[in-house]
């Protein structure tokens, strides 16, 4: 088989240039790869599983993934473009981090599939050393960048997970703070969506509680914007407040999201609003019966 | 069950137990908006810390005994609505609204006692704690 494949493509140095030559030799190649395609696939597999990379998956899922994977190999290979192996390699990653596959796993058999694929050059031109070390040289750059990719792309998603986590984390990270004695306030920063909304309800409601708080101050200046649902639920949350016995004061709304509530009809005529915080917080304490002076107020009394 | 009803000075105090049927809460009002006049009482807590769950029959009930108190001339505070209740409350639409709520009975007392200074000093209070209007 080797000697006749051998025979049949071999190429011609003294017609083409370098490149054409390797273009050849890449064409050679895949067409090896191509039938032999059974043989080292499950070769490959073979060998994943002795080096026991990719433990968190069973032996069928290994051996279905390496099969896309040989073909996506060799398909780069062929065409000596990158960006559907690229995708391929984000989609695998998407699928296989979740399962807690580590990168050395990933990086570990893209290596093995280059090694099992020289291994079967060897084989196959152990015969002609001239003709082995060219498909080497053809064979090795575009093996390393193929294995390269794949292990960018595998870094490249976890990056984007743990960046995704991140934002989520930081959106859902709504601190209940108290200013004074029975004064709370509620900062809100970023995008409220419908589970944001449910969870900030119910940390705040908690809060009172347990802070036995009489006024709460909710600040979303740092709500870009707010939809009629968001509305709703902000009015819910003073409602559900007002159960427990605290008033809430809602400070710092947009220009745009005042302007927004206005247009499409939410009633907020049951919500106290100031224009900011720090009116928010005096208008409170004015409830509380807090009064802040100077220093030199007090001073001529003491 | 009947739900307890006791005196403490100027005010009533009723505090549930258990879950109550639509029976027992009529029953509750009926009793209170009679003693309210009997005891001559400027104030009623009725206190739901118990309750974990609360329906539409509930809620228009006690908006009733708080607006039928404040006829008889007492003022009337709910205490002691969970978190979860108060969620799920505002979530049916039942806000209660017009009756004054407070945290715990502690608050509710003194709701009802700064009120009563207000009528002493013959105007009404302005502030947090008056959610009755």
């Amino acid at each position: 088989m080797a000697i006749k494949s051998k025979a049949g493509q071999s190429p011609s140095p003294d017609l083409g240039t370098q490149s054409q030559d390797i273009a050849l030799l890449l064409h050679e190649l895949v067409a090896h790869l191509r039938q032999n395609r059974t043989q080292l696939r499950e070769e490959w597999a073979r060998r994943i599983t002795r080096a026991q990379l990719l433990t968190a998956m069973t032996e069928e899922e290994i051996f279905a993934e390496a099969t896309s994977v040989y073909d996506n190999y060799v398909e780069a290979l062929a065409t000596g473009t990158f960006e559907a192996l690229q995708a391929y390699a984000r989609n695998l990653s998407e699928r296989i981090i979740p399962r807690g596959v580590e990168t050395h796993e990933v990086v570990g058999i893209v290596l093995l599939l280059r090694d099992v694929l020289a291994r079967s050059l060897f084989a196959k031109y152990h015969g002609d050393f001239d003709k082995l070390n060219r498909i080497l040289d053809a064979y090795e750059p575009a093996a390393n960048r193929i294995a390269n990719t794949v292990a960018v792309g595998f870094v490249q998603e976890r990056e984007r997970i743990i960046r995704q986590q991140q934002e989520a984390i930081r959106e859902l990270s709504t601190p209940v703070l108290q200013v004074r004695e029975r004064l709370l306030i509620l900062p809100i920063i970023g995008v409220i969506d419908p589970q944001r909304a449910r969870q900030l309800t119910e940390q705040l409601l908690r809060a009172i509680r347990t802070n036995r708080a009489k006024v709460v101050v909710i600040d979303i200046t740092g709500v870009a914007a707010m939809d009629s649902n968001v509305a709703n639920h902000l009015v819910q949350t003073v409602e559900a407040s007002r159960l427990l016995g605290a008033t809430v004061i809602v400070t710092g709304l947009s220009p745009e999201i005042a302007q927004t509530l206005v247009t499409i009809g939410v009633d907020l005529s049951e919500m106290a609003t100031v224009g900011d915080l720090q009116g928010g917080i005096e208008e409170a304490e004015r409830l509380l019966g807090y009064k802040v002076l100077p220093l030199e107020e007090l001073a001529p009394k003491a | 069950m009947e739900v307890p009803i006791l005196k403490q000075g100027q005010y009533l105090i009723a505090s549930i137990q258990s879950a109550l049927t639509d029976a027992d809460l009529s029953q509750l009002r009926e009793a209170l908006v009679e003693r309210v006049g009997r005891f001559r009482s400027r104030g009623v807590i009725v206190d739901v810390t118990a309750l974990d769950v609360m329906d539409s029959f509930a809620v228009r009930t006690l908006r009733d005994i708080a607006h039928m108190a404040r006829l008889r001339g007492a003022e009337t505070v709910i205490v002691g609505i969970q978190p979860e209740v108060a969620f799920a409350m505002v979530q049916l639409g039942l806000t209660l609204k017009g009756v004054a709520t407070a945290l715990d009975l502690e608050e509710g007392l003194a709701f009802l006692d700064k009120q009563a200074q207000g009528r002493i000093a013959g105007k009404r209070i302005q502030g947090s704690i008056d959610h009755g209007r």
